[in-house]
């Protein structure tokens, strides 16, 4: 966050009281929001850093252990539960929205009649809160009230689809769940890259006697790099945060089996009376979302630099 | 211990603020912290509130739904650390002692003496309205957990009589079967599963071993053949569930036996409310019975009214309040509704039915012959530290994630962690 505004002449010795009103009225109207977060955002980060630090238990104590909490925390199996689970659960949901999202905006893109009704079908499910979506598909793939159950009464005796209760495949329905949210976002992003691209340059591969494949494959693909960076880091953080869609969906179970750092967190913090472990995870989860980001930025910086 | 600083100088400044602001002034009013806002509930605190208001005292609601009490706790915490803290708190377990241990709770000495609180309120439950000997809470009303609901058809049907240990519970399961229903109603939830666990810790192993294993959290015990037997038990339950019990709510599954689709459900007395709704009469169209193998023994849970400490001029009410929560009157008014039976021993019983009548009796008798133990799943037996330990072992084993021998080796070293 930059505040600093240079003027674009040099404030002459007889400046008006006005004129310099106005060279500062930038960093006036930006200084309360830029204090708010300033202390909501970075101070109370390092307020959890802090915490994770004690031993604090239901109400933050202020002794510092060192390392203790980290160490509980590595030692839980609930962590490892959760590291694996968003491990799965992150690398499925991003490759199937972005696979998704790029299939239907290059459908799309075709030029066909009915766009502007179908782009807002596919954009609607991110309008829905993640609870709603939980809930909706909660109810559809349990097997005793959706899907399963309708089949059987359609005649198909034999179809079984209980993901939603089994312990192995249920973190595979947090993924169904939000992939469906999010890849109309997506295909929106893809959308956009692909009305930027420039028309003539196809037409001149056209010319050329390129197939649409290999069209797509050597020259719109690679063009869209900026929407697939942009998606990649829109949707891991999306992950790494994703708690009430885990929550409304299967509650962190069966057992334990849908169990991620973020519910990990919360439960730790809240309602195990183990604050300072909660806070270790907040930490881990920061540090991973900055693994990310921080390479994004470096990266972006750089370039904008060239 | 730097907690009891930071909580005596937050109490200070409750005090401080208090004293300035109500010096003078006597103030006649409570704020009462608490999550009872379903009809029925917040019907029976009515009665309560209607109570002090006689007595000319303003009630001030602070209902925070949700969370069994978690979102309470949240709120409770924010207003504490304030250095405003309610008049009074529904509470469970060791949640009153946590915070009794930060020192910002009021005292209740005079009045529990004056009243005799001593003789008619049973001493495992004195356990949580007492801290170092200091009475701080107000027993609202006890709940236990080791009760089974079976549906009155069903029963019928099968024909034999009240199953009285594990076995003829089985033989009862298998004859449901035949029926054609779902045996065993369960709700596939961490707290569910750990309900039914106790139950069959206390069946097995009886109340010593539950004791010495959940109260105590003695190691030995925990990986002991006892408690083997234990999670075998809860595996061949676990047999008698429908395939789709994972994450159902408590009350869902009582529907399932108020329906008739299935035969029978492990549940606290709390579901007795979902059955009276129903229309259903107790004894006929539907049975309470403790569950095979606990006969004499009762697990509780009990909901308190935490006096929290407040200004001088504000305690005359609190203590009026502490008074009427502790009247007959009103205990009976209320555990009527909620299903629960009073906190004191010594309240006729003819305003209840045959379970409640029941329940009571069974309480007055358990607190006689010390077979009366707090509930695990339910906050009074391990601060909830320990309690979620327990709670991720057992929901994982029931759920076929860790087999018997891994939740024999887990269950220590995971309360050890936690404590």
């Amino acid at each position: 966050m930059t505040l600093t505004v240079e003027p674009s002449t040099p404030v002459r010795r007889h400046a008006s009281l006005a004129d310099r009103a106005r060279a500062f009225l930038p960093k006036i109207v930006l200084a309360p929001s830029f204090a708010l977060i300033l202390f909501f955002v970075y101070g109370f980060i390092l307020w959890t850093l802090y915490l994770s630090f004690t031993n604090s238990r239901i109400l933050p104590i202020y002794e510092l252990v060192g390392f203790d909490s980290y160490v509980r925390l590595w030692s839980q199996p609930n962590w490892h539960m959760a590291i694996k689970n968003l491990a799965i659960f992150g690398s499925l949901y991003i490759f199937f929205c972005i696979a998704l999202g790029l299939l239907l905006a290059i459908l799309l893109d075709q030029r066909i009649r009915g766009e502007g009704v179908l782009r807002p079908i596919f954009l609607y499910p991110m309008a829905l809160s993640f609870i709603v979506t939980g809930t909706a598909w909660k109810w559809f793939l349990n097997p005793g009230l959706g899907l399963e159950r309708a089949m059987h009464q359609l005649g198909w005796t034999s179809f079984k689809f209980d993901w939603l209760i089994s312990t192995d495949m249920a973190i595979y329905t947090v993924v169904i769940a939000g992939v469906w949210q999010a890849s109309g976002f997506v295909m929106a992003m893809f959308l956009a890259g692909l009305r930027g691209i420039d028309g003539e340059i196809i037409k001149a591969a056209q010319i050329d006697g390129a197939s649409t494949f290999s069209i797509y494959r050597r020259i719109i693909i690679p063009l869209l790099r900026p929407a697939f960076l942009s998606a990649v880091i829109v949707l891991s953080h999306m992950a790494i945060k994703s708690y009430d869609l885990v929550i409304a969906l299967t509650g962190g179970g069966p057992g334990n089996a849908t169990e991620l750092p973020s519910t990990f967190m919360y439960s730790y913090t809240f309602t195990r009376s183990q604050m300072a472990v909660g806070s270790a995870s907040a930490v881990m989860m920061l540090m991973g979302v900055a693994a990310i980001m921080i390479p994004y930025l470096y990266s972006e910086l750089r370039e904008r630099e060239k | 211990m730097t907690i009891r600083m930071i909580a005596k100088l937050a109490a200070g400044t409750a005090l401080a603020s208090l004293a300035a602001g109500h010096a003078i002034a006597q103030d006649n009013s409570v704020e009462v912290l608490h999550w009872w806002t379903a009809g029925g509930e917040a019907a029976a605190l009515n009665v309560l509130k209607e109570n002090l208001e006689a007595q000319g005292i303003t009630w001030n609601d602070m209902p925070v739904a949700g969370g069994a009490g978690g979102n309470a706790m949240t709120a409770l915490r924010a207003r504490v650390t304030a250095g405003d803290s309610p008049t009074a708190v529904q509470m469970l377990g060791f949640d009153i002692r946590d915070w009794a241990e930060l020192g910002v709770v009021g005292n209740l000495n005079d009045l529990a003496e004056e009243e005799g609180w001593e003789a008619v309120i049973p001493a495992a439950l004195q356990d949580f309205s007492r801290y170092d000997g200091q009475w701080i809470a107000a027993p609202v009303n006890v709940h236990s957990t080791n009760w089974l609901w079976i549906n009155g058809d069903a029963f019928q049907a099968y024909g034999g009589g009240e199953p009285q240990s594990l076995d003829e519970l089985y033989a009862m399961l298998d004859a449901f079967e035949e029926q054609g229903i779902t045996p065993l109603a369960h709700g596939g939830q961490a707290w569910q599963d750990t309900t039914m666990w106790e139950n069959v810790v206390l069946a097995v192993g009886g109340i010593d071993f539950y004791r010495d294993a959940i109260i105590d959290a003695n190691a030995d015990a925990l990986s002991s053949d006892t408690m083997r037997e234990v999670f075998d038990h809860m595996t061949r339950l676990a047999g008698y569930f429908d395939p789709n019990f994972s994450g159902r709510d408590w009350n869902l599954a009582s529907a399932m036996v108020i329906e008739g689709d299935a035969g029978a459900q492990q549940m606290g007395d709390w579901a007795k409310g979902e059955f009276l709704r129903a229309d259903l009469t107790p004894g006929e169209d539907f049975m309470c019975m403790r569950f095979p193998g606990t006969q004499g023994n009762v697990l509780f849970n009990s909901d308190q009214f935490v006096m929290f400490e407040v200004g001088e001029g504000a305690r005359d009410a609190q203590l009026a309040m502490a008074s009427a929560v502790m009247d007959p009157a009103f205990q009976v008014a209320f555990n009527t509704v909620k299903g629960s039976v009073p906190a004191r021993t010594d309240i006729d019983d003819t305003e209840f039915d045959a379970c409640g009548k029941q329940g009571m009796a069974e309480l007055a008798e358990a607190a006689a012959n010390d077979t009366l133990a707090g509930s695990l799943a339910h906050g009074h037996a391990q601060p909830a530290a320990v309690q979620e330990a327990f709670f991720d072992v057992v929901t994982q084993h029931l759920n076929g994630q860790i087999s018997t021998d891994e939740a024999l080796e887990r269950l220590p070293q995971a309360i050890a962690a936690a404590q």
